[in-house]
């Protein structure tokens, strides 16, 4: 960072005091770490929407199952463990990354990518048993914003899994690139931003729904 | 482009040390740290519902969503390396402004909403048992 600075202020030399624009500020040359994190936060404000729906729709049961009745505590513990388990593997696989290690980096991320495949036949496994019971999403305003809002979750999920295959075709055929890098640690706020929803769902959802 | 060509340009070390990339710091100490830290505050709070030491009354809510609000901020330092430096703080910013919006959402949402039924016509007040 310093040493940018200092090239962009020698360059200006005298003409420095005239300038109007802030020439101390940084600005990344590659600014696409930064508009990830734009996309991820307008894709919060997605969740937030999901989240509010629920909050206003969850206790609507139309006569239909409640939260407690159908919501099974032990398989989403397990798949909290699956998802925080990847969350730790996929920060291995970036720090392999860093040391350009290839053959580690692809392995932490494979596992990483089982973790993220459990966890989702785990849910649509959950999804499956719901709609046997009669509790699918049609069922009342409770289970239309649950499948909504953990239906999305899995949807981003299913969507960081595809990316990582696309992402290990990539380094496989290429090898670490400075691009391949990049892309690498997109995917990381992905999945890392993934797990801080989730943290939000099985507390807003599942613990609290258990509870009432 | 040839191929040859962009991956000798995309390899040079001169790309890195600009791209943002490099500029995350990463350790095995901080992600271990912040797994620990997700860990303990996940199993916590499953533990208590699933012992049933919780009973279904407000303070549990309040703790659970308490719990979150702690492993979000967990994550967001030691996962997602965000501090108010990054990007030159815009990241901050963004992240600060979208908070905003998220509790204007959520909070505006249940408040309004939940008001509504006291609000309405006794004839088309819903059934009370699906009250909050």
């Amino acid at each position: 960072m310093s040493d940018m600075t200092m090239t962009v202020n020698g360059g200006n030399g005298g003409e420095a005091a005239l300038s109007f624009h802030v020439t101390e500020d940084h600005h990344p040359e590659n600014a696409t770490l930064f508009g990830f994190w734009m996309y991820l936060m307008s894709d919060c404000l997605i969740f937030a929407c999901l989240f509010a729906t629920y909050g206003v729709l969850g206790r609507e049961y139309a006569g239909g199952p409640s939260a407690a009745q159908v919501l099974e505590l032990p398989i989403v513990a397990v798949n909290t463990t699956l998802l925080l388990l990847s969350s730790i593997t996929y920060g291995f696989s970036v720090l392999e990354m860093q040391q350009n290690r290839r053959g580690p980096m692809m392995a932490w991320l494979i596992v990483t990518w089982f973790l993220g495949a459990g966890f989702i036949a785990l849910e649509l496994t959950e999804f499956a048993h719901l709609v046997s019971i009669g509790a699918g999403p049609q069922r009342s305003a409770f289970l239309s914003s649950f499948f909504g809002l953990v239906g999305t979750h899995g949807l981003h999920v299913t969507c960081g899994l595809i990316w990582m295959i696309v992402l290990l075709v990539q380094v496989g055929k290429k090898g670490l690139t400075a691009a391949n890098k990049r892309r690498l640690m997109c995917l990381s706020m992905f999945w890392h931003f993934l797990d801080v929803v989730w943290v939000g769902v099985f507390s807003f959802v599942y613990l609290m729904g258990v509870l009432t | 482009m040839s191929d040859h060509a962009q991956h000798a340009h995309d390899d040079g070390h001169h790309d890195e040390a600009h791209d943002g990339v490099s500029e995350i710091h990463v350790s095995l100490k901080g992600y271990m740290t912040g797994f620990a830290a997700a860990a303990f505050l996940t199993i916590l709070p499953f533990w208590l519902v699933m012992s049933g030491a919780f009973s279904k009354t407000g303070p549990a809510d309040a703790f659970i969503l308490l719990f979150a609000a702690v492993q979000i901020v967990v994550h967001m330092v030691y996962f997602l390396h965000l501090n108010a430096k990054s990007e030159g703080g815009w990241n901050m910013l963004a992240l600060v402004f979208t908070i905003v919006l998220v509790v204007i959402t959520l909070s505006g949402s249940i408040w309004i909403m939940f008001h509504l039924n006291s609000n309405m016509l006794p004839s088309m007040m819903p059934n009370p048992q699906n009250l909050p």
